[in-house]
């Protein structure tokens, strides 16, 4: 008689700074693939990793602005090529998670990582398309330039497990940001995956932070947070009431807010530079000339 | 049942041990015959009390509490006036936009800032504190060390925090060690017959062993120290849980013997909210509820206030706080 080898029933973790800790919480939970079979469990982030993931972005914040835009976009293009090296574990947690054919999972890939190549080429370009030399009535240099807002909480999308995650992430930390991010809470393992491309990346520990949990308990206490400079309501697109609530607590240290969209966009469609130009803000230096 | 402690003096208590500090031989043999440390038992005595849960009001008091213990420091090479009269306006109002948190217990500076800080906190109850004796190594000529000590006290100086000769200490010249707290001791007095507090550093990131926290600890009790502080600040690694725990015990067993009692400061390496309440649960548990007073425990620190002041936000607020909101020190 042979013996059946006994299944690897893994529990994932958190990405905080760099690291992969256990929630703080203790809990972790169920994930189901689109079938409703097992596949592993996630680690369940509580408002204190969500807090330790602030301070670890925070931390990594002044490093990450001041690469110069050509080294970020180098990192970026390299989290593109270690993603490809994951291929076949990538297309296997999308086809998993979203129940897509093995053609349809590769094709989602392909655009995430297509995706991510795009952002990285913005890197050393943003400025020069919503930067300006203003004209001014006197004898100085007038220069508006693009500044990343600082710590970006994202609420990566409920459905679009790796696609919508990347469209979501890339062009917060493109510009200099670092990003708490709240993956699906229903399809956390294309997330895990991404974590562990950027810890095999050259991306500085604590510029991309990942949580995976439920975003309608975790984002009220990233809206509210005073060290949050920003957050993307994408992962609450279509329930208007927690989006509102969420803008009204983001109010109070005047966050930036992109605000949720009815329905979860299209990811494959052309992303415009709406999602990077959010994130930044508009530094106007006066120089004199001829001195 | 202790004596209370405002029946004993610290006259009493030097009388008591004067046949042990007769003689280099006779305290050698008395600090020797202290029983040991186990090191590995104490190590995780402090941790296992490092886990205990303080939530809600318990955490509301113990933040509150911890904020009047605070020394907040400064003692660079860098320090400017300006800096100096930033700290103690700070001290005194810790967080300006809410009334009800308490003030920082004392300054601590340098000596040639002593009369800037005290300027500014005048009458406002907190303390200025001093260090001298050649802090932080305290390599320097005893009248030299008695005459910083001086200039500290005359400067207005409430508390003067002094480093003791770790090299006389390691090398076993206790006596020397003795006599030279006692010499501090004796040159904090002021003109008006009252004097200012000694704090007695021992840098225990130098002393090596736990055996030795603990000589060091009786060593300073018995020569009149009214507080015992584990770093200057200067020394990895700083204040840790275990030598504090040591620290404490030996300030417990002081006053079962004495009736007089010692405080105790960590200093250096206590950054977050959260290990200055494991050391208000490692005073309450080791030394006793006595001891959870700004009079009798103390915090070395710059960093550690604004964390507290940021929890002690988030406390009332119910939402996470920023260091954008705290000043900058």
């Amino acid at each position: 008689m042979t013996m059946s080898r006994v299944d690897v029933r893994k529990t994932y973790k958190l990405f905080i700074g760099g690291a992969f800790p256990r929630s703080e919480s203790g809990y972790s939970y169920v994930v189901h693939d689109s079938k409703g079979a097992f596949v592993a469990n996630a680690a369940l982030a509580s408002r204190k990793d969500a807090r330790d993931a602030v301070v670890a972005a925070r931390k990594a914040f002044g490093g990450w602005a001041g690469k110069t835009a050509y080294n970020r976009a180098q990192i970026l293009y390299r989290i593109a090529e270690i993603m490809e090296d994951r291929r076949p574990q990538l297309v296997q947690a999308v086809r998993q998670s979203e129940g897509l054919s093995g053609s349809r999972a590769e094709k989602v890939l392909d655009e995430s990582i297509d995706r991510l190549v795009w952002y990285a080429g913005w890197a050393d370009k943003l400025t020069q398309v919503v930067g300006n030399a203003n004209p001014v009535a006197g004898p100085y240099f007038n220069l508006s330039t693009p500044e990343p807002t600082g710590v970006v909480g994202v609420l990566a999308p409920q459905e679009s497990s790796l696609l919508g995650l990347v469209s979501a992430v890339a062009p917060v930390i493109v510009t200099g940001n670092t990003a708490v991010v709240v993956s699906s809470y229903r399809r956390p393992l294309p997330a895990v995956t991404f974590a562990e491309c950027l810890a095999t990346s050259d991306v500085p520990g604590g510029v991309v932070n990942i949580l995976t949990g439920d975003a309608t308990t975790i984002a009220p206490w990233l809206a509210g947070h005073m060290d949050v400079n920003a957050i993307d309501l994408l992962g609450v697109a279509g329930d208007t009431e927690l989006a509102t609530s969420l803008e009204v607590a983001a109010a109070d240290n005047l966050k930036r807010v992109r605000r949720a969209p009815a329905a979860e966009p299209d990811f494959a469609a052309d992303p415009g530079l709406e999602a990077m130009t959010a994130f930044v803000e508009t530094k106007t230096v006066w120089h004199p000339i001829g001195v | 049942m202790p004596p209370s402690p405002t029946t004993a003096t610290a006259e009493d208590a030097a009388a008591q041990f004067s046949d042990v500090t007769r003689s280099d031989a006779s305290l050698r043999g008395f600090l020797h015959g202290l029983p040991g440390v186990d090191q590995v038992g104490a190590d995780a005595r402090a941790a296992a009390l490092g886990t205990r849960s303080i939530k809600t009001t318990a955490k509301a008091y113990a933040l509150d509490l911890a904020i009047r213990m605070v020394d907040l420091t400064t003692l660079e090479g860098q320090d400017t006036h300006g800096k100096v009269r930033a700290l103690a306006a700070k001290a005194m109002r810790p967080d300006p936009a809410d009334a009800t948190c308490p003030a920082t217990a004392a300054v601590c500076v340098y000596p040639d800032m002593v009369a800037t800080a005290k300027e500014v906190l005048g009458e406002s109850g907190v303390h200025v504190a001093a260090v001298a004796t050649a802090f932080p190594s305290g390599r320097a000529a005893l009248d030299i060390k008695l005459a910083d000590t001086r200039d500290a006290v005359e400067a207005g100086a409430d508390e003067i925090d002094m480093v003791i000769d770790r090299g006389a200490f390691l090398s076993g010249r206790y006596l020397q060690v003795f006599e030279e707290i006692v010499a501090v001791r004796e040159a904090c007095a002021r003109a008006d017959g009252s004097s200012a507090h000694l704090k007695v550093i021992f840098e225990t990131g130098e002393l090596q062993t736990y055996d030795n926290v603990r000589r060091a600890s009786w060593l300073a009790m018995m020569a009149g120290g009214h507080f015992i502080k584990t770093s200057t600040g200067k020394v990895q690694p700083a204040a840790t849980l275990p030598v504090t725990m040591i620290m404490l015990q030996a300030v417990r067993d002081f006053r079962e013997t004495t009736g007089q009692m010692v405080g105790v400061k960590p200093a250096g390496g206590i950054r977050t909210a959260k290990d200055a309440i494991k050391y208000l649960v490692l005073v309450n548990e080791v030394a006793g509820p006595d001891w959870l007073d700004p009079d009798w425990f103390r915090f070395g620190a710059s960093t550690l206030l604004n964390e507290l002041l940021m929890q002690r936000t988030k406390m009332t607020t119910g939402r996470y706080s920023g260091p954008d909101y705290f000043t900058l020190d």
